[in-house]
């Protein structure tokens, strides 16, 4: 029963990838929407993070893009630096399918170095900053994002300003089911116990913490995972990318991430998601035009402030209308799943 | 008295100043287990400042809180509730978008024993805490009648009903002193009497130690055993209730107001 809810959607996410799969070769996906499709999951998953640290904990945070660029470079340095003599040793040792299959092991685990790396920045960063309220905190994670990337741009080892070249090595398969996964780690995360003491700071933090939460602790803990989430994304888009470039992880990609989380409503996930696939999509749209791109972005918080001022979503999340209920017509207070 | 080992709470000079402003000066006070006891004064006096030095809001300027035999003065203020002193708000402060029930449910997170990755992974011991969890919320939502009201959000409540959910989300942390700020504030003769039965019957029932401030002198005078006159930060007296109500020191101070 309790897993139910759980394989009927893995079966719908499966369904979804096998079309994507038969349509792109079919040739209806062009490499284009591909590549769009990718880094549409790649800004989830960002928006995802910093939807946990913004949206539910209440901590605003305006250099998600830093944790980014430093999963990005340690996935990236990585894979290029040991990824050929990964690779080498292994189609001799297993041959060529199975050393290839045992290479995306090695691809994955630097993604996941990439995400462990990032979310111990967010602990460094957090345990300082996090006792900072509202703006000092803005400003504390701007410049936090502004140095990583001048760091980046000055350390000849990860390629300074002419940008660290990467293998391409993960496609749409990889990026789609991380981002499945990141998205239900984060639901599970937000509709538990420890997911509602993050989201009490956010309501009343003097009450949170007079109702024995540990609010520092739970502050970390957003910030910890949400800069992970970023810092996977960022491995994902360098093995993607061909090449990394710190400018590619600016104080302009930290807003465009906060837009798509508070376009999509602070503290919603179905509504996080649909900012950024709005975000990237219109991104890639204008990708000929790149002076239009804020003029867009101007208009679309503008009419959004008017007319939906808590974002699409508000905090509430996108249902389908048959789960709504549980029996007797009164939603499952005791929480099943 | 009883001796000093065997006391409960122990207040000893207790002071705060705001810049220069004295709110509470040399104040001391001694409660033993399952009393109740009355925290009043005129407006200004301190007895709020008094409640967030209890509950670590403000760490004292001067003097000692010790609770149980340990001291909690110096302890941040989510210590201090796991060490079982929970409280309201005179101004209610209550996570005004979430449910009525999450409400509940965050004050007993103290409690839980699984980890974040349990839940994230979605492992027994989350769908075990949380069942837990959800029962006793609705429990103590039906001793407050708000179980109807479960999945309303707090900020779509009466007045009446949100001071209600303050005392049960206090209580879901499971205390052993409980802290009451005015919570008949905002009520009506009707409710204040039925907030007096279940102040009474709480006690009884969890063997609960109550301090309460409050306005509402038939209120004070009627569920109180001891009350504290604050005035200036600083004890006018200490007595039963009628004692008080006839202490000359008393009613100057409260001149003007309602008399006790
Ligand atoms: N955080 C603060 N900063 C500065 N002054 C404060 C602060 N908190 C309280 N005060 C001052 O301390 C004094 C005591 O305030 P307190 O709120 O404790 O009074 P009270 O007895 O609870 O009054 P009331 O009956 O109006 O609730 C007041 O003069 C108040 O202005
Ligand atoms: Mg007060």
């Amino acid at each position: 029963m309790r897993w139910t809810k759980y394989l009927i959607w893995l079966a719908a996410a499966g369904a979804f990838y096998a079309l994507t799969l038969v349509l792109s070769n079919a040739g209806f996906i062009s490499r284009f929407m591909l590549m769009t499709m990718v880094q549409i999951c790649i800004y989830i998953i960002m928006a995802l993070g910093l939807n946990l640290i913004t949206g539910f904990t209440g901590q605003l945070s305006i250099g998600h893009a830093g944790f980014m660029s430093i999963g990005a470079y340690a996935a990236g340095f990585l894979a290029s630096t040991y990824g050929a003599r990964v690779s080498a040793a292994l189609t001799e040792a297993l041959g060529a399918a199975a050393g290839g299959a045992v290479y995306y092991i090695f691809i994955l685990a630097t993604l996941a170095a990439g995400a462990l790396v990032a979310a111990a920045f967010g602990v460094l960063l957090g345990l300082p900053t996090l006792r900072l309220r509202g703006d000092y905190l803005a400003i504390a994670t701007i410049g936090f994002g502004e140095i990583v990337r001048i760091v980046l741009l000055n350390t000849k080892a990860l390629g300074a300003s002419s940008g660290l070249p990467v293998k391409y090595s993960v496609g749409w398969t990889t990026a789609f089911w991380l981002m499945l996964l990141s998205v239900v780690l984060i639901y599970n995360f937000v509709n538990s116990s420890h997911g509602r003491a993050c989201i009490s700071i956010r309501e009343n933090e003097i009450a949170a913490e007079t109702m024995g939460i540990n609010t520092t602790k739970y502050k970390v803990m957003a910030f910890a995972l949400g800069a992970g989430l970023a810092g996977l994304a960022g491995g994902i888009y360098a093995n993607h990318m061909y090449l990394i470039h710190p400018n590619s992880f600016n104080f302009l990609k930290s807003f465009e991430i906060l837009v798509m989380v508070v376009l999509g409503g602070l503290g919603s996930i179905t509504g996080c998601i649909l900012g950024a696939v709005v975000m990237t999509v219109m991104n890639n749209a204008l990708s000929a035009f790149p002076e239009m791109r804020m003029i867009v972005i101007s208009v679309l918080l503008v009419v959004m402030m008017i007319f939906r001022p808590n974002g699409l979503m508000g905090t509430t999340e996108l249902r389908l209308p048959f789960r709504r209920k549980a029996a007797g017509g009164k939603e499952d207070v005791t929480h099943g799943l | 008295m009883a001796s000093e080992e065997k006391l409960f709470l122990s207040i000893e000079n207790l002071s705060q100043s705001f810049s220069g402003l004295k709110a509470v000066a040399n104040f001391s006070m001694q409660m033993e287990e399952g009393e109740l006891v009355g925290l009043i004064g005129p407006n200004g006096a301190g007895k709020t400042t008094i409640f967030n030095l209890l509950t670590g809001i403000y760490a004292p300027t001067e003097g000692s809180i010790i609770f149980r035999g340990q001291k909690l003065n110096g302890l941040p203020a989510y210590k201090v509730a796991q060490r079982g002193l929970a409280r309201t708000f005179q101004n209610i402060r209550l996570f005004a978008d979430l449910s009525v029930v999450d409400n509940v449910k965050i004050a007993y997170h103290q409690h839980v024993t699984h980890t974040a990755l349990s839940s994230m992974l979605r492992l027994p011991g989350h769908f075990k805490n949380e069942k837990i969890m959800g029962d006793k919320a609705l429990e103590l939502l039906k001793v407050f009648q708000l179980e109807d009201k479960a999945l309303e959000q707090a900020k779509n409540l009466p007045y009446g009903q949100q001071r209600r959910l303050e005392i049960a989300r206090a209580m879901a942390t499971e205390p052993k002193l409980l802290l009451l700020d005015e919570p008949a504030a905002g009520m009506n003769p009707q409710e204040t009497r039925e907030l007096m039965d279940l102040i009474r019957w709480l006690r009884e029932t969890y063997k609960l130690t109550i301090l309460l401030i409050e306005h509402d002198m038939a209120l004070v005078m009627g569920v109180c055993e001891r009350v504290y006159v604050l005035e200036y930060g600083m004890l006018l007296t200490v007595g039963t209730p009628d004692e008080v109500r006839g202490d000359q020191r008393v009613i100057d101070a409260y001149l003007g107001e309602e008399a006790p």
